[in-house]
């Protein structure tokens, strides 16, 4: 490939080879032709590989069903407990209908994060089209929650009755931006903060190559890692929890 | 981005030349390749859609179930260990009946016993009273005899002794006269 050819020249020329994007690019497993629709890409590789590890964490961990759990089966009730806790902490018990949904949003970022992080793997998550999906599916789904539940109240969401009323109009516009911008915070987040982390990593293995500036590369590399390991998790919960919340907001949405 | 790269890799190796991202490869962003858009899309549909069917068919359910369970389960404990401690209270507070009921038996038949003791003891006491009575008595009718013994015997001695006296003083000793003297004299000084 073109690539390689270009590569093989900087590391003849003696200069770095830092291609910090290059991890992201999609490209077939069988065969080099061009990504259709269909086609099975590293992405839907390392996208499978999560459902696998869904599968096995959630289903193959739990199949004892003991009472006194082993360590998977701890994990997974952990993982349970965790999103229902905070679907119920969030939006109510009324949220709880939606747990399946939700539980499958975080247990797919989670595992593509952290499956992401071992060496030489694809991040879905990296990918603006991935999270802009799951954020959009969040964005439609409430929104379509919101109106089904309380009619035109849900508008009410946008009128902000404790404030004067002179106010109102005016925050009415910035509350309406800010509903709007939520799924494009929502998705940039998560894409960008596992994509950065991800990028960072690179280049500092990309000074690896140079034996004086070698320590100080596999240091930093180990600590980003390190953080990128607690991003990973964060950033799944991060988007998990503003689902909750706007969950709460189709649901409630009385201020 | 690109130039947020090369800021990096100049600042980090300004001599050097560095290769960012070969010509011939699109975007800089594989993440700006749109022509990827549709095909990961669809893989992303498919594994949400595995996922969401695994865990409302089989994992959620399944792990509700055992948590459920759990939860039964030591609700069941705890609430059968509250029952075996009102067993254990129950048979602590029949033991203490047994008790005191062994203790107020106890004091019934040490009272009993000492009642009996007591009503044998006094027959005894009354007994040895009859006896001692009796035997005073006896004692008294004989210190009475032996003392009407006696005085008859002064009586006989002192008639003698003064018949004696008056026959040595030239009387007639034989004289009834002596003896109811004497006999009056006796009576009074007895009197």
């Amino acid at each position: 490939m073109a690539t390689e050819t270009v590569i093989a020249e900087g590391e003849a020329a003696g200069g770095f080879n830092i291609h910090p994007m290059e991890q992201f690019r999609i490209t077939p497993i069988f065969g080099d032709g061009d990504v259709g629709l269909f086609t099975v890409t590293n992405a839907a590789l390392w996208m499978a590989l999560a459902v696998l590890c869904v599968i096995g964490l959630l289903v193959l961990g739990t199949r004892r069903r003991k009472i006194v759990p082993t360590r998977v089966q701890s994990v997974a009730e952990l993982a349970y407990g965790f999103i229902h806790k905070m679907i119920e902490d969030i939006a109510g018990k009324e949220g709880l209908k939606y747990f399946p949904y939700i539980m499958t949003l975080f247990m797919f970022i989670v595992f593509a994060n952290l499956l992401g992080l071992l060496p030489t793997a694809f991040t879905s998550t990296s990918h603006i089209a991935v999270t802009a999906v799951l954020a959009m599916a969040v964005f439609i789904g409430v929104t379509v929650l919101g109106f089904v539940k309380n009619g035109t109240a849900f508008l009410g969401l946008f009128w902000v009755t404790s404030a004067p009323l002179l106010l109102r109009p005016i925050l009415a516009v910035i509350e309406l931006i800010s509903y709007f911008v939520r799924p494009v915070s929502h998705s940039i987040r998560l894409a960008g903060n596992v994509m950065a982390g991800h990028a960072v990593i690179k280049v500092f293995a990309g000074f690896a190559t140079v034996l004086w500036i070698a320590p100080v590369s596999i240091l930093a590399i180990t600590a980003i890692y390190a953080l990128e390991l607690l991003v990973a998790f964060i950033q799944a919960y991060v988007f998990t929890i503003l689902t909750c919340v706007y969950l709460k907001d189709a649901l409630h949405p009385s201020h | 981005m690109a130039t947020q790269i090369d800021g990096v890799t100049v600042t980090a190796a300004p001599v050097v030349p560095v290769d960012i991202v070969p010509a011939d490869t699109g975007p800089t962003m594989p993440q700006l390749d749109f022509a990827t858009f549709p095909n990961q899309i669809f893989w992303l549909l498919v594994a949400l859609i595995a996922i969401y069917y695994v865990l409302s068919r089989i994992a959620l359910p399944r792990i509700g179930a055992i948590l459920a369970e759990r939860q039964g389960t030591i609700t069941n404990d705890l609430a059968s260990a509250e029952e075996l401690k009102l067993k254990a209270n129950e048979a602590e507070a029949a033991y203490d009946k047994a008790l005191a009921d062994a203790r107020n038996d106890a004091a019934q038949i040490i009272a009993q016993n000492k009642t009996e003791m007591q009503t044998q003891l006094d027959a005894a006491i009354e007994r040895a009273d009859a006896e001692i009575a009796e035997r005073t008595a006896e004692s008294d009718r004989r210190i009475a005899e032996i003392r009407q013994g006696a005085i008859a015997d002064v009586e006989i001695v002192a008639r003698d002794t003064a018949q004696a006296i008056v026959a040595a003083l030239g009387g007639n000793g034989d004289d009834p006269a002596v003896v109811s003297a004497v006999d009056a004299r006796l009576k009074g000084g007895r009197a």
